[in-house]
């Protein structure tokens, strides 16, 4: 699904990720795990395109996508959400989620003007892929609500089927269950198991051990911008250079 | 060669105080993120000061430039207050715009109460020296070392005393700052007040070989905005650079290409850098 | 007191605003108020111009004053210096609009945030600069005089104020109308997602350097073509239409009446206006106030009068649907669907 080779991003002298290679399979759930300032969240800038690698090879179902626009990549499959879920408060859920389609519909300005038959049948199509989504990540009973008056947890769930809506292939997780209580950590993953049910690949960043032990297939471990191990939850727990790694900066990995 | 001479005094003297306004724009704008638009208005509010001072209260100079840096400061201090602090959260166009109604409020409550003629300055330094074929105003003499040695005084506060320690640490790292245990509140006062004095300097120096109007901020501001972003944002270096390399392209544009367009060199050359560059020249990496 | 709440946002309030204004002439014997309202309505289109970059997608233009003087000065010199007929060189300076939109967005739209508001001062300044400076083009600080008013047709003759007035409120609602279609349509909410953040826009697969200038063309063609109707009504400008103040009144409208919402461009133009003119004494200091009253804006009331009247009543809706949600799931779900055209739309688009 995806693969990445010699992927490195500097800045200034500072290399934050540093000739990374690896590769994600489709339909299951890749995790990045790291210390702070491992250099994840660059890495997914990388991948979604949001910056350009200094070196490297980005890959995305055998298709060359290094340095190309975000919005290109958006449009080939690839969604992401962010570490602070941005949505636009003064407006109802639902219609947060109608600009989600957008990539895949036609209209300009001159369909507006004229009201065309296309734009119509493209807002419709909008409409209800939001609901669907709405739907997928269990909100429907919540549409019209204004977003600032949604939960937390509701405001992650409405930026996943923000992302769905995009109806993409790869979908990219930056820390889905930051700042939620473990419940909803756990009603979350059931959330991002069902997206791979339906045939979506997820790729996360998260700092949730025990969320990500139990859910992930394949979990590399960043440090200082390097891959140090990879491999399944199994073999990261037991890896005595992650258990290194995290003791260094004092963070705990048991599970 | 004594005529290009002359143009590097006066883009000399131009810089310096070009340079000491974006000081306080790029301090400013390095520890809130704010492009302040009415930085431009207190330095206006600082000439008037020392105006005031000076020919209504009849005290000296000296003392005008005090009362202004002391006036300005304050207000400086209340817009962060007031202002700026309930914002830090909104989204940032709200910011930009409440500096614009700041802007407008100082200009229309100085028009009011000195109408909108154009004022001159008085100054107790109007000898004229001569070097060779050079003539210098003592004023100009004055500027150059007043703006250098306040940027000098600066310069030491930053680095040798701790809130200047925990300016420099802010501007480079706002959430680290916090986490330090950095009183965010003292640290962004503190900037705001520096900016009002470095502004309202400026403007005391300035203003006696220039104009006072309730419009003189406006090209100024503009100008330390082209000088920042020349200079990179939040950079103290690059302001007082900045400023000269505008300064100096002001003076010898306007003596040898063309008089009429000499306010425009600024703008072209923003327009060329960041059309060329659109994060600005001297930016470190992309953050 | 609920009836008169839902008045206030249904359509009804817009056709009774536009009735309102076709009759206004009628019952108003003061030629001056018609003249007054004939400007502000220009002012208006100009405001709504501002709304689209600005209001919807989230860019603080600052030289919006120097295309509308663009636009003037584009009708003020074909028509003065080359013997063109008004309508013509509308039409001349709608185009000068786009196509000075175009070039000073494509550059300028690639810088974010505070980068793209201190250009666009620049661009505003330089644009006042060279109106005052090119004298050979521009007649320079004397301004153009003897502009030609739009040409009328039969009987109409736009010199008089009441034909002028009917000209103009003809152009506002066809500025409105597109404004209102445009922000409701997929266009207006890829627009907004980009004023919510460049990166989350980019990630759902906008493009956002064609938008972000396709949303500043329109602006600016807003500006120029209320430029040139205002040379056409006020028939002699100068190089004082580019002030940069004018471009802050503006925001004084947007933000009175309600940034990003559909009939907050209107409503602040108006309000302001005849606040202005009811406090003549006052239009030289009209900053003490207008300054203040910005900042108490931003803090407290960040989305005008129509912007948090929609939060208030969506809000409420939103609750009364939560309470009907006990009842029965189809009632949720048929007030989120929408019927098009319904006030409940408005809520959600304009915000």
């Amino acid at each position: 699904m995806l693969k990445i080779s010699n992927l490195t991003k500097r800045f200034g002298g500072l290399a934050a990720v540093n000739n990374v290679s690896v590769e994600f399979p489709a339909n299951q759930v890749n995790a990045i795990i790291g210390p702070n300032g491992a250099g994840k969240s660059t890495f997914f800038n990388l991948v979604a395109g949001a910056m350009p690698p200094s070196e490297g090879r980005i890959e995305y179902q055998g298709m060359d996508i290094t340095g190309m626009a975000p919005d290109r990549i958006a449009r080939l499959g690839v969604a992401r959400t962010f570490q602070t879920t941005m949505l636009f408060d003064q407006s109802t859920v639902l219609d947060n989620l109608i600009v989600g389609h957008r990539l895949r519909t036609q209209s300009r300005l001159w369909d507006v003007i004229i009201n065309s038959k296309r734009l119509r049948d493209e807002e419709k199509k909008c409409r209800s892929r939001a609901a669907e989504v709405l739907d997928f990540v269990g909100l429907s009973h919540i549409g019209h609500r204004y977003i600032a008056d949604i939960s937390q947890e509701e405001r992650k769930r409405v930026a996943f089927a923000l992302a769905m809506a995009t109806d993409p292939e790869l979908v990219l997780l930056d820390e889905p269950a930051g700042g939620i209580n473990p419940e909803e950590t756990e009603n979350l993953a059931d959330l991002i198991r069902k997206m791979v049910k339906h045939g979506i690949t997820v790729c996360l960043i998260e700092h949730k051990m025990d969320m990500i032990m139990s859910l992930a297939d394949k979990i590399m471990v960043l440090d200082h911008g390097e891959k140090i191990a990879e491999g399944t939850p199994e073999q990261i727990k037991n890896d005595p250079v992650v258990i290194e790694a995290y003791l260094g900066s004092e963070q705990d990995v048991e599970a | 060669m004594d005529l290009f001479l002359q143009q590097v005094l006066n883009g000399l003297t131009l810089g310096s105080i070009y340079g000491l306004v974006a000081l306080g724009l790029t301090l400013v704008y390095g520890i809130l993120h704010v492009p302040n638009f009415a930085h431009g208005a207190l330095y206006m509010v600082g000439a008037y000061v020392a105006y005031f001072t000076m020919v209504d209260l009849g005290l000296n100079y000296w003392l005008a430039m005090i009362a202004a840096g002391a006036v300005v400061a304050f207000l400086s201090v209340l817009c962060e207050r007031l202002v700026f602090h309930p914002l830090r959260n909104a989204p940032p166009i709200h910011d930009k715009i409440a500096a614009i109604g700041i802007l407008l409020f100082l200009e229309a409550v100085v028009q009011m109460y000195w109408g909108a003629d154009f004022r001159r300055m008085p100054t107790p330094y109007t000898e004229i020296l001569h070097f060779g074929g050079l003539t210098i105003p003592a004023q100009r003499l004055l500027i150059i070392a007043g703006a250098f040695g306040l940027m000098g005084a600066l310069h030491l506060y930053l680095k040798k005393t701790m809130t200047g320690a925990t300016i420099i640490a802010m501007a480079q790292n706002r959430e680290g700052a916090f986490l330090v245990g950095i009183d965010a509140n003292r640290v962004a006062m503190m900037t705001f007040a520096i900016a009002g004095v470095l502004a309202a300097v400026g403007a005391t120096l300035f203003a006696p070989i220039n104009l006072v109007y309730p419009a003189m901020g406006h090209l100024l501001i503009m100008k330390a905005f082209v000088i920042i972003i020349l200079g990179g944002m939040g950079s103290i270096p690059g302001a007082i650079v900045g400023g000269l390399i505008i300064g100096f392209a002001e003076a010898l544009g306007g003596f040898y290409i063309s008089n009429e367009y000499k306010d425009v060199i600024a703008f072209a050359l923003l327009v060329v850098i960041l059309s060329v560059k659109p994060t600005g020249l001297f930016t470190k990496g992309v953050r | 007191m609920d009836r008169l709440m839902n008045f206030f946002v249904s359509p009804v309030l817009k056709w009774a605003l536009l009735v309102l204004a076709v009759v206004f002439p009628l019952i108003s014997d003061n030629e001056y108020h018609i003249y007054v309202m004939a400007t502000a309505f220009i002012w208006a289109i100009a405001v709504y111009g501002m709304n689209i970059i600005t209001g919807y997608c989230g860019q603080l233009n600052l030289a919006h004053g120097g295309f509308f003087a663009i636009g003037a000065y584009v009708v003020a010199i074909l028509t003065v210096d080359h013997g063109w007929a008004f309508w013509p060189a509308f039409i001349a300076a709608g185009l000068a609009g786009a196509i000075f939109g175009f070039l000073v967005g494509v550059v300028s739209l690639r810088l974010k945030e505070h980068y793209f508001a201190i250009f666009t001062l620049c661009v505003g300044f330089i644009i006042y600069l060279l109106l005052e400076k090119w004298e050979a083009l521009t007649h320079g600080s004397l301004g153009i005089i003897n502009i030609a008013p739009p040409e009328g047709f039969g009987f109409v003759d736009f010199t008089e104020t009441v034909p002028f007035y009917y000209l103009v409120l003809a152009f506002l609602v066809l500025s409105v109308w597109l404004v209102s279609r445009l922000s409701r349509s997929l266009l207006g909410r890829t627009f907004l997602a980009i004023r919510i953040s460049d990166d989350l826009a980019q990630s759902l697969g906008i493009n956002l350097m064609r938008n972000k200038v396709l949303a500043f063309v329109l602006s600016t063609v807003y500006a120029a073509s209320a430029g040139a109707l205002y040379a056409g009504v006020v028939r002699f400008i100068g190089p004082a239409e580019a002030d940069v103040v004018h471009t802050f009144d503006m925001i004084t409208y947007l933000l009175v009446g309600g940034i990003g919402t559909l009939m907050g461009p209107l409503l602040g133009t108006l309000a302001i206006t005849w606040l202005t003119q009811m406090l003549q004494s006052l239009e030289e200091y009209r900053m003490i106030i207008f300054g203040p009253m910005l900042v108490i804006l931003v803090i407290f009331f960040p989305r005008g009068i129509v912007g948090g009247f929609l939060t208030w009543r969506g809000r409420r809706l939103a609750n009364k649907a939560s309470q009907q949600d006990q009842g029965g799931e189809s009632q949720a779900s048929t007030q989120t669907s929408g019927t098009p055209g319904a006030d409940k739309q408005e809520a959600g688009n304009n915000a």
